[in-house]
């Protein structure tokens, strides 16, 4: 929201550094974005005089002009302008003249004649033809503003203002008017509000509106209210030199007296006027309406629009002749022969407006308004206002009495006003009285019984936090005081899976891997690159209805492809190793197990991932650490082929015990292709449910072992396609409880073993609790596994 | 003999102080106090003198063998050392080479910022609360007070699975799930995902973080809301910090602030970081609205409490001088490693 605050002053006389204002504003609750000094850019152009107009010697196009600019003597200025005569007030740049972007001007020669300035053009001043409608676009601005040669051309053309930009809040459309700022910055400033009624002085001449026109609301509750006015007698002219400059530094394109008055007063009063021609006004009558299936307005911007039936239209006898709030049609747009004049004043539903903006694509300064909210009592002020200054202005005649068709509260409201309830929220102990002189300041009074009155304007209020907003933004936040809130002590903290995955964390860091933060919502081609089956559960996830793009429009059933999409960014910012994880949510569709006050099935998932350097093994060796440190005992591991995005031959399945933890292996060598992705890539992929659930919470100390254990290493020979997990396990329960270790240290294939077989080189240790094993004893526990081995699996020790 | 003695004694300290090496000095330990050696023949030729002489020989060729032994002992010590030194000298590494790199990842900054903010009102009795991010538009709005037609609620504000069901636009849900049900006292914080629909740009993006907290107890006030958010301003940026309350709007509180921290750069003055303002956007506060009390079964005549919300990725963004939100989910690990 932008204010002129030369505007502003005419209702709040205060008088303070720019800065300091914007500070007690934002202070007081109106944030101050911006603040914006118009002029600045124009330095030492002043109004001159041409006192005459001579040809340049050595030039048909160049003229030689002198220049009265208040000094001693005139100027001499070479121009190549047509436009100039002696006796035209003009805009003249001295030597040393800044213009707008940044242009500068110094005396210099012209055609061997010096010229000691510049004489402007419109545009040169950063102005167009609807500031100054007397002007032409090409050619020296002559100009009609009352001067004397060597003002100031700011001044003279009310170039200077300061415009402040407003950051409002949703619960203050009032606020989006140069009123309700100059209300905000009187209860700031402390300064009183200089505000009359507009006054409309009418015809009185027989003629009403009420005999030209008629207003019907079909839809009091998309329209609680509607109000005109009539003007006749209407002279169309620019409107004058300060309302065109209020205008223009708010932004708004001055276009003639009468959309002027309309623009002026939405400005200050918050209120979206229209003004019809009443000539095309058919039968003199006028239906606020849902539109009819196929009707079309061409507005005034000239597109032709389609309405449907749940736009509200205002129509006359026959056709639509504005969409509500949002534009005006062409069909009575006000013209240079436009002789009497509707003035529209309405109230509008929010939600309706916004719905029709939206569905036809056009926001104006009205609708924004009407989609903010508009109290409905300012449409009669401001239809006053604007009959006002029509009247100031000399732009018509305005016709005696006003319509108003109401359906909807305007009054005033009382609410409970109670002190020290007050008080006691905000922490504070202000006396009634002085907590009702600052609630005075806001306008708000009170009636015999203590109760507030609100003006009708300030539909926000309505309870007593929202009251003790209003205390708490005069007073100022800064006098409240800081301190810590009683009562029992509370125990705080994190919930057991919070301080597990806190845990998970630090192991993954520890173990080399950087944490990731993706998106939770994928592209659904992700499943395509991660060669999932067309009919692969993981596909059926939770869609977005509308999501930025198709990249971001699914739920992520699995962060692995966010993984490798990390891997990749970082691959093709040419990293030449890298490691990365995240304990990343996914999202399921909801099922008969979710709960019902859930709408999806969230669950963290650990993925992990490199490429760059490490194997699968070094893969596995981190899956064993972190399950190590988590307390998580019985890790199994099985071959697992079925996974689409990984390698058949390199892909684990991890289980603590019976329970699955997830899957890990090398990357399928197309999928790596799919994520640009050259090279071995290693990734796993955990449930952190799973993971949490097979985490021992309690575990005893194992006393360490008194006696050393015996160390014996076998190598066995099998067949290449036998699991060393298998044998493993085997020679574990063939051993006696003295077996307290089995590694598997070296795999051979090649001489001295036959072909498709391969040697195994296993570490066998052994241990009593009570004594030292001697060699015959631990040479008889290793006859015993290696005779099982042979008889049960034809695994024999290698010759 | 005594002479004979003497110049022994003299003969052998010689050679073992002018012993450079541990061989030299065993030979020399060898020719004077071996088997064969002078002073062993001297002591085995003692048997021909007399008594007397014998007792007054025997005390001198002990004290001479003691101090050889002695001078033998000393000079094999230093010797000893010096071959360490030596050792040592010669193994001298040029330090300047690089260590063999050892991996060790790193937390995302946004959580290790998350942490700090844990942390801090873990210390001050709240418990972490977390709840779903696709939420029902009733959790996320409705009992938050947001009016039916808040701009919030639009299509493009806000990412819908269908017409009563959307990702979350603030963690505030959680703490509707938290009172809801409940008997105050409660503290909770609920940090999380959030999702609004904005393009990615430097500055915005279609999913972040925030941290809300949520105090809601007998004779809660504004007070209290303030001295709890010093507190923790002075805890995250340092003893020195101030906060700065402006009036604000949101639906879920009433009255509303948005909060400033003093910036932590320049103490105020005015810099880079803080654009001149010396004061730099943290929080959105506020005291519960009695309709979000309410609407949870909490009675707003009898309890009130004061909420509070912050974005982690602004958090970090100031705290490091970050100046494009993409690179937080970019996962570029040149950026990573800096954390």
């Amino acid at each position: 929201m932008k204010v002129s605050l030369n505007w502003l002053k005419d209702y709040v006389k205060f008088d303070m550094p720019d800065r300091d204002y914007a500070e007690l504003m934002t202070s007081t609750g109106t944030k101050v974005e911006t603040i914006e000094k118009l002029g600045e850019d124009i330095e030492n152009v002043v109004a001159g005089k041409i006192d005459s107009v001579t040809p340049h010697p050595d030039s048909d196009h160049l003229v030689i002009c002198m220049v009265d600019v208040g000094g001693e003597k005139p100027l001499q200025i070479v121009t190549g302008a047509q436009n100039v005569h002696a006796g035209d007030f003009v805009p003249v740049c001295l030597n040393g003249a800044k213009l707008p972007g940044g242009k500068v001007i110094k005396s210099g020669k012209l055609r061997g004649v010096i010229s000691e300035g510049m004489l402007c053009s419109l545009s040169e001043l950063g102005l167009t033809v609807h500031d100054f409608p007397y002007a032409i676009e090409d050619g020296i601005f002559i100009m009609q503003e009352p001067c004397k040669p060597g003002d100031d051309i700011r001044d003279v053309l009310s170039l200077r203002d300061t415009v402040v930009d407003f950051e409002l809040t949703f619960n203050r459309p009032d606020c989006l008017a140069l009123l309700g700022i100059a209300r905000e910055t009187a209860a700031s400033t402390g300064l009183p509000l200089v505000y009359d009624e507009p006054k409309v002085h009418t015809a009185g001449d027989g003629d009403s509106i009420e005999r030209r026109l008629s207003v019907t609301v079909r839809e009091p509750e998309l329209c609680p209210r509607y109000t005109a006015r009539a003007v006749k007698n209407v002279r169309i002219a620019p409107s004058p030199l300060w309302m065109r400059a209020r205008l223009r530094a708010c932004g708004i394109r001055p276009i003639n007296n009468i959309v002027d008055i309309t623009n002026y007063v939405m400005l200050e009063y918050g209120q979206p006027m229209h003004a019809f021609d009443a000539s095309y006004i058919s039968s003199g009558s006028i239906v606020i309406r849902k539109a009819a299936a196929g009707e079309k307005i061409t507005t005034l911007d000239g597109n032709v629009r389609e309405l449907t039936t749940d736009m509200l239209c205002i129509a006359d006898g026959e056709k639509p002749v504005a969409l509500a709030g949002i534009m005006g049609g062409e069909n009575s747009e006000i013209t240079d022969k436009t002789v009497t004049v509707i003035f529209e004043s309405a109230n509008f539903s929010r939600s309706s407006i916004r719905r029709t903006s939206r569905a036809v694509g056009l926001r104006t300064d009205a609708s924004r308004r009407y989609e903010k909210g508009i109290p409905p009592c300012t449409t009669m002020p401001a239809l006053d206002r604007a009959c006002e200054l029509v009247e100031l202005l000399g732009a018509g005649t305005v016709i005696d009495g006003t319509i108003d068709v109401c359906n909807t509260d305007i009054g005033e409201r009382t609410v409970d006003f109670d002190y020290q309830k007050i008080n006691a929220l905000l922490g504070i102990a202000l006396s009634e009285t002085e907590m009702r002189a600052l609630l005075e300041k806001l306008f708000f009074r009170f009636d015999g019984d203590g109760r507030m009155i609100v003006p009708p304007y300030r539909g926000d209020i309505v309870n007593t936090a929202d009251i003790a907003e209003e205390v708490v933004r005069l007073y100022g936040f800064d006098k409240i005081p800081a301190t810590r809130f009683a009562g029992c002590v509370t125990e705080g903290g994190e919930s057991a899976y919070q301080k597990f995955c806190t845990r998970l964390n630090a192991v993954m860091t520890g173990l080399g891997f950087y944490e990731t933060y993706t998106y939770s919502f994928i592209s659904p081609k992700l499943y395509d690159k991660l060669a999932l089956a067309s009919d692969d559960p993981l596909r059926d996830g939770i869609r977005l209805l509308n999501p930025l793009g198709d990249d971001t429009s699914v739920m992520r059933t699995t962060a692995v492809g966010s993984l490798l999409g990390a891997l990749a960014y970082n691959r093709s910012h040419r990293i030449p190793s890298c490691a990365l994880f995240e304990n990343a949510t996914i999202y399921a569709k909801p099922d008969a197990s979710t709960p019902s006050d859930l709408f999806s099935n969230e669950e963290k998932q650990l993925v992990c991932g490199f490429y760059g350097s490490g194997d699968f093994y070094d893969l596995k060796g981190y899956i064993a650490a972190l399950a190590d440190t988590l307390h998580i005992d019985a890790l199994r591991f099985e071959a697992e082929a079925s996974v689409p995005y990984f390698h058949p031959g390199r892909c684990a399945a991890v289980y603590a015990g019976k329970a699955l933890l997830g899957r890990f292996g090398q990357l399928h060598p197309a999928v790596c292709d799919n994520f640009e992705l050259p090279g071995d890539v290693y990734a796993a992929v955990l449930s952190t449910k799973a993971l949490f659930a097979a985490a021992q919470t309690e575990w005893e100390y194992r006393p360490l072992p008194v006696y050393p254990a015996v160390e014996r290493d076998l190598a066995l020979v099998m067949d290449v396609a036998t699991e060393a997990g298998v044998v493993e396990d085997a020679i574990r329960s063939y051993a006696g409880k003295s077996l307290c270790g089995v590694t598997v240290f070296d795999v051979y294939t090649g001489k001295g073993v036959a072909d498709g077989k391969k040697s195994v080189a296993f570490r066998l240790s052994f241990r009593l609790p009570d004594k030292t094993m001697n060699d015959s004893e631990v040479d008889a526990a290793v006859t015993k596994i290696l005779r099982r081995l042979e008889s049960e699996k034809g695994i024999t020790l290698r010759a | 003999m005594k002479e004979e003695l003497k110049r022994i004694s003299a003969e052998a300290l010689s050679e073992i102080a002018g012993a450079s090496s541990e061989a030299e000095l065993e030979a020399a330990r060898v020719k004077y106090s071996g088997k064969k050696g002078q002073l062993t023949a001297i002591l085995r030729g003692m048997g021909a003198l007399e008594p007397e002489a014998r007792r007054e020989v025997g005390e001198l060729a002990n004290a001479v063998r003691g101090e050889l032994e002695a001078a033998i002992a000393d000079k094999a010590a230093t010797l000893k050392r010096a071959a360490l030194e030596a050792r040592l000298a010669s193994e001298k590494l040029d330090v300047t080479l690089p260590g063999r790199e050892k991996a060790c990842g790193r937390l995302h900054p946004l959580h290790t910022v998350e942490n700090r903010i844990r942390e801090i009102f873990i210390g001050m009795g709240f418990t972490v609360v977390e709840g779903p991010e696709i939420e029902s538009a009733y959790n996320n709005f409705d009992a938050l007070n947001a009016p039916a037609d808040h701009p919030s609620r639009d299509f493009q504000d806000t990412f819908y699975i269908d017409e009563t069901t959307l990702l979350r636009t603030q963690t505030s849900p959680v703490q509707i799930r938290a009172m809801t049900g409940k008997t105050p006292p409660i503290r909770v914080i609920s940090p999380g995902r959030v999702y609004r629909s904005d393009d990615v740009d430097a500055t915005h993006s279609p999913m972040f973080h925030q941290v809300e907290g949520l105090v809601v107890d007998k004779g809660i006030t504004m007070a209290d809301l303030k001295g709890t958010l010093d507190l923790f301003a002075r805890s995250l940026f340092g003893e020195e910090t101030r906060t700065r309350f402006r009036p604000h709007n949101f639906p879920f509180t009433e009255p509303s602030a948005e909060v400033d921290v003093s910036c932590f750069v320049c103490g105020g003055k005015g810099c880079r970081l803080c654009k001149g303002e010396g004061w730099i956007e943290i929080l959105g506060a506020g005291m519960v609205h009695p309709n979000v009390l309410a609407s949870c079964g909490i009675d707003p005549e009898v309890y009130s409490g004061f909420a509070f919300g912050m974005g982690i990725e602004r958090v970090a963004m100031r705290r490091y001088n970050i100046n494009d939100m993409r690179l937080f989910f970019e996962n570029d690990v040149r950026f990573l490693s800096q954390f």
